[in-house]
């Protein structure tokens, strides 16, 4: 792993909806959507946010693309800090950071052809190619598999797989070097969703891409994650390197969250012990005090319902924030003390931060 | 299912149909608005709707020609016509009147020419109804839009302001203004100033009415995420806006300017029924419907105005309805 700094290094990203109450527009509380989230996406890899709905994964996306401005935190993108930058000073890092959105079905403007839709980025940031808008389209649509011959088609015209490749090929335009995905494939069907995920993969390798991919679902990630980092009710609970997370993993939520992974061999299925997560996720309004996970956790004693469990570095590359975690399905500890351990600057490990 | 491997864009719709020998490549496609118009040319009653609207248009434009061939002038007196002796002042005739030279007869007392003043008449009626939808359209479009978009403070000041102006009497209010309005004001006078008057009255406290729809619509496009993709691109507001948000606001906006020239039309004749529209002796529906009341044994003084009123109303309402039902099928 080289030791370069990463492209993308988020640190303590806090948002909070104000709830606003009466005449005078009180605030009254706060939904706390995300919370002292940390992560760090090395260039050229793919780092996925996992959680269930309503974790906050997709605000900590929407927060990375600037579409919302976070509470408190920072966000360094190579080097340049996005999180309270003003829209016009904003601009200009447009180009660098693109998003892909959930449903194709509302990601494009009905009345716009996909030629004004994908030719969007160039008017918009008033950029000059070198054959012309038209023929850049064209060459973006063929990128993404699409016919250039659809220039002139609109939306509806197109299926839902045809749809998301359209809202690829706009977040393409302006060659970006970051790129977050949310739910690429969640509103697709399972047919086309590989189609989707394979084409994002070779995207990546073909044009040195790095992506953010936001999932509720761990076997959609599984095949393109270097790293997977797993949220619950606005908190990151672990992360690791892909391979790690799924087959080692340390915090019980995720261990819960991977046994619900639907397994389609039944001898293997049988097997498998199911974890079953009693009662619902509290609200964000008034999230539990300490671990957040503590109302549903096994595990949970004293210390999880006071104080909250800091994210600290169980493994090489592997932190889970957790008072109590799993052992180590892996039995050989020399596997582990093989691994590289040249990453981690200085510094940044001591507040328990990490690297990916 | 059935998807090809490499899923290559096939066209969904027969719109191979359309590409000519002349267009052997480009492949065309099918806006909203264009499906929307095949729909329209199919719905009979609206298509009758609009040859009506586009015979009137064309009677109001064409006016002065048509009297100039089938009638008088307007303002020309015939008391030779009127039944002077019996003291009733009626026309003479049967039927008040109604010959080829006089097509719908003639008025009582004056003896002026009916049929002319019905068609001069629809020139008040159209042009008052058009303008003053075409201001309450630009003003409710423009601050719907912004009221839906901007949300917050701007939302709740433009929508209270909504509930002011139409919870206003404004009926009142015009019969009012008509009262202290002088002959000579802005430069203008006479019933010049008067049709300006109406087209500001009507199109100035009707507006709210566009204003909501176009309020509730921003409010659910704006949740689109294609306005976060616009948003995400570096778009600035006023394209969002006029780029993004309008071209999916021309159907409502459309419909309900269609759906309110009708109720125009009705407001400008009761206006000038009550005497604060147009004053005479310029012919105005309205007006003519209100000089007929005291003549009510001669029916067809005040048949030939109420039918004009009554079909140019049922047109607009029929076409507005298709248009609706072309532009959203699945609200019928």
């Amino acid at each position: 792993m080289p030791t370069t700094d990463p492209l993308l290094k988020v640190t303590g990203l806090t948002k909070h909806f104000p709830i606003r109450k009466g005449l005078l527009q009180r605030q009254v509380g706060a939904v706390q959507a995300v919370d002292d989230v940390t992560f760090s996406v090395q260039s050229g890899q793919t780092l996925s946010l996992v959680g269930e709905s309503g974790c906050g994964k997709t605000t900590t996306g929407r927060m990375v693309t600037r579409l919302l401005e976070p509470t408190s935190g920072s966000i360094l993108f190579d080097g340049r800090e996005l999180s309270h930058l003003s829209v016009g000073q904003l601009r200009p890092l447009r180009r660098e950071i693109q998003m892909i959105f959930q449903d194709p079905y509302s990601s494009l403007n009905p009345r716009h052809t996909v030629g004004t839709i994908v030719g969007a980025p160039f008017e918009i940031q008033g950029v000059k190619t070198p054959q012309g808008t038209k023929r850049a389209v064209q060459d973006l649509l063929e990128l993404v598999g699409l016919n250039p011959e659809h220039y002139n088609r609109y939306p509806h015209e197109f299926s839902g797989g045809q749809r998301q490749r359209i809202g690829i090929a706009r977040s393409l335009a302006l060659k970006p070097r970051l790129i977050v995905a949310d739910e690429p494939v969640s509103a697709l069907d399972v047919s086309i969703q590989a189609q989707v995920i394979n084409l994002l993969e070779d995207l990546q390798e073909e044009l040195g891409l790095t992506y953010i991919v936001i999932a509720h679902d761990l076997s959609v990630v599984r095949q393109m994650s270097d790293r997977v980092a797993v949220m619950y009710l606005g908190n990151l609970v672990e992360i690791a390197d892909g391979h790690d997370l799924y087959t080692d993993s340390r915090h019980p939520y995720t261990r819960a969250l991977l046994s619900a992974v639907p397994i389609p061999d039944t001898s293997r299925r049988e097997k498998r012990e199911r974890i079953r997560l009693e009662g619902d996720v509290p609200s964000p309004i008034d999230p539990p005090p300490g671990c957040r996970f503590h109302t549903r956790c096994w595990k949970a004693t004293d210390v999880c319902r006071t104080q909250v469990p800091p994210l600290v570095e169980i493994a090489p590359r592997h932190e889970v924030a957790c008072h109590h975690p799993e052992d180590s399905l892996v039995a050989a500890a020399p596997a582990q003390a093989a691994a590289p351990v040249e990453d981690a600057p200085s510094g940044t490990a001591a507040s328990g931060t990490m690297t990916a | 299912m059935t998807v090809p491997p490499t899923e290559v864009a096939t066209p969904q719709t027969d719109a191979l149909e359309t590409e000519g020998p002349d267009s052997p490549k480009a492949i065309e496609g099918r806006s909203l608005t264009q499906i929307a118009w095949r729909r329209l040319k199919r719905d009979k009653v609206a298509m009758a709707g609009a040859a009506v609207l586009i015979f009137l248009i064309l009677v109001a434009i064409f006016a002065p020609l048509i009297v100039k061939f089938l009638g008088h002038p307007p303002d020309e007196f015939h008391q030779d016509l009127v039944d002077t002796e019996m003291g009733t002042l009626g026309p003479k005739g049967a039927w008040g009147g109604i010959s080829w030279d006089y097509l719908f007869g003639v008025e009582p007392v004056n003896g002026r020419d009916l049929f002319s003043r019905v068609v001069y008449g629809s020139r008040i009626s159209l042009l008052i109804a058009f303008l003053a939808t075409l201001l309450s359209v630009i003003i409710g479009s423009t601050l719907g839009i912004i009221a839906g978009y901007a949300g917050g403070w701007v939302d709740a000041v433009i929508s209270r302001a909504m509930d002011v102006f139409l919870a206003f009497p404004l009926l009142v209010f015009a019969i009012a203004l008509a009262g202290v309005v002088p002959d000579n004001a802005f430069g203008l006078q006479g019933n010049t100033l008067r049709v300006v008057m109406l087209v500001f009255i009507i199109g100035f406290f009707n507006w709210p009415y566009i204003g909501r729809i176009i309020r509730g619509q921003t409010l659910s496009l704006r949740e689109r995420e294609f306005v976060d993709a616009a948003r995400s691109l570096g778009a600035r507001t006023p394209r969002i806006l006029a780029r993004e948000l309008l071209p999916n606001l021309v159907a409502p906006i459309l419909v309900y300017s269609t759906l309110l020239i009708p109720s125009n039309v009705l407001f400008e004749a009761a206006l000038s029924f009550l005497g604060v529209g147009i004053q005479p002796p310029t012919p105005s529906w309205g007006g003519m419907l209100s000089d007929a009341v005291t003549f009510y044994t001669m029916p067809h003084f005040m048949l030939f105005p109420g039918l004009a009123i009554f079909f140019t109303v049922l047109a607009f309402n029929l076409f507005g309805d298709g248009l609706r039902d072309a532009f959203d099928p699945r609200g019928r």
